[in-house]
């Protein structure tokens, strides 16, 4: 069975690598925006965790969250990594260049969030088409009526 | 040398002659060009309007284009199979090119992505041809009907004929919506353009 690592451990490594921000849950630690992609290279490469299991995002109240779940092939285990970015500047760096897998599903948080994932190589709508306005998964995003063409 | 004009009295006569030589050629009946056409095909021979006969072969040979968007397929396929057999209605060749095909049976949720693709393959399909609306969201975009990615009932892009409800609807509903479409071609014309 997958276990989740102990998230008070992995946010005092990442501190140690990187510096302060890194703060801990119950089931995630909290990456600083700027440091996500090389803490993700850090636990690619360092820590094991080669897998990347999905990215996805949450749209609160006063920010925007990007989530990462890695987990570890070889130690089985699994691990999230959440990042805060403000809702007028949803930029967050993109993990594409570590998994080819994130490309996908950064355009898909960006499709239906808005969220840009900054060295993207080819960040555009995925699942929505060029033209459509608006980010539908955003809370403040207003439904069409029904019989809307447009 | 001058030539005389005819007299009244020639005048008449050859009026006459003419009349007499006519009656005279003309004692029997012209025998029927078709009379070569012996009794053996004479009796197997069946009169029927254009219409009767176009539109018989029409219902009896419905051929669904294999195009079908979400659960609803399921449906037709359970219907389509040896328990509800389709194949008594001679539908049972779905053809995978719109070009051999002329119903579209509109099975399922339709995004607003894949419609262009639905439209094209519509406007493939050579005349005549039919579609049918199979469940909510076929009708009306169902549950999705306010969505921002669904379209609202395939009336949005393909002309309808019959509907059919149902989420999804069973296969006997779906054979009867097939009834109601045939019974609605019975009643086509030819001089009245679908």
């Amino acid at each position: 069975m997958t276990t989740s690592v102990d998230y008070n451990d992995l946010a005092s490594q990442l501190q140690g690598q990187f510096g302060q921000g890194f703060t801990p849950a119950e089931d995630y630690v909290e990456v600083p925006c700027a440091f996500i992609a090389k803490a993700a290279e850090y636990m690619k490469n360092t820590l094991g965790f080669d897998y990347l299991g999905m990215v996805t995002a949450a749209d609160y109240a006063d920010h925007f969250e990007v989530i990462y779940q890695l987990q570890s092939i070889k130690t089985n285990s699994s691990a999230l990594l959440k990042v805060r970015c403000p809702k007028d500047k949803p930029f967050v760096p993109s993990l594409a260049n570590l998994w080819l897998g994130a490309s996908l599903q950064e355009r898909e948080v960006y499709d239906l969030f808005g969220i840009e994932f900054t060295e993207h190589p080819h960040l555009k709508r995925i699942v929505l088409w060029d033209g459509f306005k608006g980010y539908p998964l955003r809370k403040d995003f207003k439904g069409k009526a029904y019989g809307a063409s447009d | 040398m001058e030539i005389e004009p005819f007299t009244a009295a020639e005048i008449e006569r050859r009026e006459s002659d003419g009349i007499e030589a006519l009656r005279a050629a003309s004692q029997h009946p012209i025998p029927d060009p078709d009379s070569w056409l012996d009794e053996e095909i004479k009796r197997n021979v069946m009169f029927t309007t254009v219409d009767a006969a176009l539109n018989w072969a029409r219902k009896t040979s419905l051929w669904p284009v294999t195009a079908f968007t979400a659960c609803c397929t399921f449906e037709f396929i359970g219907a389509s199979s040896a328990r509800f057999d389709i194949a008594r209605f001679g539908m049972e060749v779905l053809r995978a090119s719109p070009r051999q095909a002329d119903l579209l049976v509109c099975a399922g949720t339709l995004t607003w992505k894949m419609a262009p693709q639905i439209k094209r393959l519509y406007d493939q399909m050579a005349e005549p041809k039919w579609a049918i609306a199979m469940g909510a969201c076929a009708i009306s975009g169902g549950i999705f009907c306010d969505s921002y990615s669904v379209v609202p009932g395939y009336n949005h892009i393909v002309p309808i004929d019959v509907y059919i409800p149902g989420c999804p609807p069973r296969p006997e509903t779906l054979l009867a919506g097939i009834e109601a479409l045939r019974r609605k071609i019975a009643k086509e014309s030819i001089r009245k353009p679908k």
